[in-house]
């Protein structure tokens, strides 16, 4: 029944590797493939899988399944990845509130966890954790580099905007820890809101010269459409989520010009970057967002480690993990004292190439960026 | 506070009550003709964005993609009461909900399997682009002027509909006596699914002019969905009039509570600590003022048939 | 008044397969299936709350998701209280947190009784569709609450560190949690059969039957919905906080509008008010998510397929389908 994807998955025969790798190794990825937000979920596992298959490693096993966006399977999937199929790594988590209920539990029970997205504060802080690393970023990096960013640009008067839910606050709060001008305004929405011509219409009316806003999904696709339509003129800033590939074609447009912060970009100058956006166009027919390309990260991270060090010798298989000797789609990748990025932030600009929206760089907001919990974490 | 801003979100509030208002009776329709709960109502609002979305993306047309949300929403409607609801008639109402549920699942992982994962693009129609002056120096915008305006026509249609023509006629004989219509020779069956495929083509509709605004994606469907079935509750279940009525109060408490109390709260509390009570109450609200209206009207406002 | 059902062979093979599970499981060593065994009990004793309002008193609550989770924020906000040693209030009294199960479960069934109390007394005086969206109402009141109230974690919800305590017993052992939560069910079990045929249980399905006849023997049928309402949303609770502690996690999720489906679906899945409609219904429904989303990604179809089959195929549920559609009362 189960759905255990072997390295040999795209029609390869499984056969024996000729290689000699220390030690068969089994990772279960529980992502979010149904429901509104499977977009991201599938992006990662796409992105995972083909790092995996260019590796031509036969002793990395994925089993793949769909948490549906629910904490609660999250969990039930993850007490059966580690206590049925008997995985050594965990990966594969979207959202924060999901990683909150799965990882302190998978690695209290000894097991790796390597997020791939999501990297709730706590995580990063207080309750970091010696087998937890993070392959994206800490929640507030990217809202950190924007609010550089805004300083650089010389806005000094913006208004924030974010939903109303603990990844909402951080995003808010990680902006303003950068950005030393003043706020003509400050909302928090509903979660899950489609319609935002009342908050519109308040950016509107206090005469802010900038815009921030961290809407991730639909109602960041939302907000861009119906701001576009309202002719409010004043610029857009936002995190790279709310302006990335998987989202861009939906918002049409309406998104030429705004100005983004990421840890990727598909136009990043390395060798590794090329290969993989080439070769995720040619096998998915689309091009990368930048979730795909921390499934990517994530994947080649664990195969770097892999032909190190046998998964179950913990601590050197952890001492590999964290030497982070892998060519990452960003050029440089290191990890702080708390396992999560020291890492560039770039600021991007979404353009049109052809037919196809997407970004280009257009600067460095931060560079070898940590995080603001990292000396709270005592490792 | 200046009052551009306010007539803005007293429009906004508007023009979200004509949205649900467009949910919300083809819903209270459903309940009134023929008992039936639907909760895949939601999930037929999605079907006309994607439909309209698809059909727009392929032909460059916005109308064209109009009309195909409708016949796509009527369509699956007409379907969905042939094969599923028909059954459901003289079933309780907890069957109905069970059913309809597994409807919403059935709907939105069919949808993505034909659509894929990823939202879907829709824009306004470049005629309805731009923003109108109001008097007092307002301005607002175009197209949602126009789902005000269409709201308003379908709202008076309906009620021709209902009052002036023998298909009206037949769903107000519907309504009060189930029995007697059948008695009287008139085909209760395809009655039923020229109603059920009317109240999907008005979600369709919805989802068709909210989709220009919003994300088409799935999922789309349900937080819409519980606010239509809040309306029709507070406006008295089979009331299309409950419904219009119940449609502004509740588009107009949401928008303007989220605008004002905050603010309010604001006063009280400080900026950030005001904010934060005000946007948790906000959401609440109009669920605060359904339990109220319900407390003191068991039946809604305008309760139907009894 | 005791009666001897078709059913009752049934009831007995459910609740033997149920406790089987994990006994084959460790004879197996394949303890996930311990967890899921309690899973099943679990959600069992929310629907036979559920249940004892929808059931035998025909109260569709489409809010019971809000008893649920009211309970699971009882076991995550009081055991964070106990480890973290803050007291929870310090106005008028000083109460602290706990991670005595013994000591969560009375304030869990309390806290729901008491909400209940509340919701119902104003729910009640509505009935058909009203009723079922009222009480929709007030669940979405509290989810948007919990989503909103940053001091427990809002949407991220609460982790729970450990699994909270019972006196004697370690908890973390899976099979001990399992036997808690399966002992706790047979318990409902009981009490929902001993309150389905006494006088009370007699007089609430009546008033589900018919209300004109209950009033003309001069009973009138609020209190008795009202205190039926009260029992169903104190056991939904007592299986929130087991809930909580099966995931040592609690979400606004488990209050959302989804989970009261999901309870509905148990209940009808089962046997709308048969003693063990929920046991069988909760077997079922966990079986179906394990099994589909360990299948396909596109699960959530097929499972929708299989849920319509039943209400349009299978009335009366699984019991139904088993043991005939002899309906009781």
């Amino acid at each position: 029944m189960k759905k255990t994807l072997v390295a040999g998955l795209f029609g390869l025969a499984v056969s024996v590797s000729g290689v000699a790798f220390a030690e068969p190794v089994k990772v279960g990825m529980i992502t979010t493939l149904s429901g509104g937000g499977a977009g991201l979920g599938i992006d990662v596992r796409d992105g995972f899988l083909l790092a995996i298959k260019q590796s031509g490693n036969k002793d990395i096993e994925v089993v793949v399944e769909d948490d549906a966006m629910k904490p609660e399977l999250a969990v039930q999937i993850a007490d059966k990845m580690i206590q049925s199929d008997k995985v050594d790594i965990l990966t594969g988590i979207i959202w924060s509130n999901l990683a909150m209920a799965v990882v302190p539990n998978a690695v209290a029970q000894g097991k790796f966890y390597l997020s791939p997205n999501a990297g709730p504060s706590a995580l990063a802080g207080a309750k970091c954790d010696e087998n937890y690393f993070n392959v994206a970023w800490q929640n507030d990096n990217l809202h950190e580099g924007m609010g550089n960013y805004a300083n650089t640009a010389g806005y000094k008067n913006s208004f924030i905007l974010a939903p109303n839910y603990p990844a909402g606050t951080d995003a808010l709060t990680g902006y303003k820890r950068f950005y030393k001008g003043e706020l003509a305004g400050e909302i928090y929405t509903k979660l899950a809101q489609t319609d935002y011509a009342a908050e519109i219409a308040q950016i509107r009316a206090s005469g802010a010269d900038s815009v921030y806003i961290f809407l991730p999904g639909g109602m960041g696709i939302a907000f861009m459409k119906q701001y576009a339509q309202s002719g409010v003129g004043i610029p857009v800033l936002g995190p790279g989520f709310s302006f990335d590939q998987d989202v861009l074609g939906a918002i049409g447009d309406a998104a030429i010009g705004v100005k983004n912060t990421s840890q990727w970009s598909k136009d990043l100058d390395n060798p590794t970057n090329k290969t993989f956006v080439e070769t995720f166009q040619a096998e998915y027919g689309r091009l990368p967002s930048l979730y795909a390309s921390q499934g990517y990260d994530t994947a080649s991270l664990i195969l770097s480690a892999a032909a190190k060090a046998s998964v179950k010798d913990a601590d050197a298989f952890r001492a590999a993990l964290k030497a982070a000797d892998f060519k990452s789609v960003r050029g440089d990748f290191k990890f702080g004292n708390n396992h999560h990025p020291i890492q560039d932030i770039y600021v991007r600009e979404v353009v049109k190439e052809g037919d196809v929206l997407t970004n280009k760089i257009i600067g460095v907001s931060l560079e070898d960026h940590q995080d603001a919990y990292a000396s709270e974490c005592k490792m | 506070m200046q009052t551009t801003l306010l007539i803005e979100q007293i429009l906004n509030g508007v023009q979200f009550g004509v949205m649900l208002f467009l949910m919300a009776a083809g819903l209270t329709l459903i309940f009134g003709v023929m008992g039936v709960i639907n909760l895949a109502h939601g999930s037929l609002y999605m079907l006309g964005a994607f439909a309209c979305a698809a059909v727009a993306t392929a032909t460059g047309s916005f109308w064209l993609g109009l009309m195909a949300s409708l016949a796509a929403a009527a369509a699956a409607g007409a379907i969905v009461e042939l094969l599923v609801i028909r059954r459901l008639y003289d079933r309780d109402h907890l069957d109905q909900v069970l059913a309809t549920f597994a409807l919403i699942l059935i709907f939105s992982e069919g949808t993505r399997w034909l659509f894929g994962s990823f939202p879907l693009y829709l824009n306004i129609p470049p005629v309805l682009s731009g923003a109108v002056d109001l008097p007092a120096g307002a301005r607002y915008q175009l197209y949602r002027l126009a789902i005000i305006l269409v709201g308003i026509a379908v709202a008076i249609g309906l009620y021709l509909l209902i009052s002036k023509t023998r298909l009206g006629m037949r769903i107000r004989a519907g309504q009060s006596d189930r029995e007697m219509i059948a008695a009287l020779g008139v085909d209760i069956r395809t009655l039923y699914t020229v109603v059920f495929a009317l109240g999907a083509a008005l979600a369709g509709l919805a989802g068709a002019m909210v989709g220009a605004l919003q994300s088409v994606q799935v999922g789309m469907g349900e937080p819409v969905l519980i606010l239509a079935f809040v309306v029709i509750v507070i406006g008295g279940i089979g009331s299309i009039k409950g419904a219009l009525v119940g449609a502004a109060l509740v588009g107009l408490v949401d928008t303007l509570g989220r605008f004002l109390l905050p603010q309010f709260f604001a006063l009280f509390l400080g900026p950030s600590q005001g904010t934060t009570v005000g946007a948790a109450l906000a959401s609440m609200l109009i669920y605060i003022v359904m339990a109220l209206i319900l407390a003191v009207r068991p039946r809604g406002l305008f309760a139907a048939s009894t | 008044m005791k009666r001897m059902r078709a059913e009752t062979p049934i009831n007995f093979l459910l609740a033997g397969l149920l406790l089987l599970v994990p006994l084959a499981a460790l004879a197996l060593e394949e303890p996930f299936y311990i967890t899921l065994a309690t899973r099943m009990a679990i959600l069992a004793l929310a629907a036979v709350g559920l249940n004892l309002a929808l059931g035998l008193g025909g109260l569709v609550s489409f809010g019971h998701a809000a008893f649920f989770g009211i309970g699971g924020y009882t076991a995550g906000i009081l055991s964070t209280h106990a480890s973290n040693a803050q007291p929870l209030m310090t106005w008028p009294i000083e109460i602290g947190g706990s991670d005595n199960m013994l000591v969560i479960w009375p304030v869990a069934v309390v806290l729901s009784g008491l909400v209940a109390l509340v919701t119902g007394a104003i729910s009640l005086r509505t009935s058909g569709v009203y009723f079922i969206m009222i009480t929709l109402a007030f669940a979405q009141m509290i989810y948007y609450f919990a989503t909103s109230w940053p001091a427990y974690g809002g949407e991220d919800g609460l982790s729970l560190g450990l699994r909270n305590a019972f006196p004697g017993i370690n908890t973390a052992l899976p099979l001990n949690f399992f036997l808690i939560c399966y002992a706790l069910l047979i318990a409902a079990l009981y009490l929902f059969a001993r309150i389905r045929d006494s006088r009370f249980g007699t007089a609430l399905q009546a008033a589900r039957q018919n209300q004109v006849r209950l009033a003309a023997v001069g009973i009138s049928p609020f209190p008795i919905r009202l205190a039926a309402f009260v029992l169903s949303a104190m056991m939904t609770g007592l299986a929130g906080s087991l809930f909580a502690d099966l995931n040592r996690f609690v979400s606004p999720s488990m209050l959302s509008w989804q989970m009261s489906g999901e309870l509905i679906v148990l209940v009808i899945l089962g046997g709308t008010g048969r003693l063990f409609g929920p046991v069988a219904g909760a077997m079922l429904f966990v079986l179906f998510e394990f099994i589909l989303g360990g299948f396909t990604e596109r699960w959530q179809l097929f499972l929708g397929l299989i849920l319509l089959g039943v209400v349009l195929f299978a009335r009366g549920g699984l019991l139904g389908l088993l043991a005939g559609k002899v309906r009781h009362g």
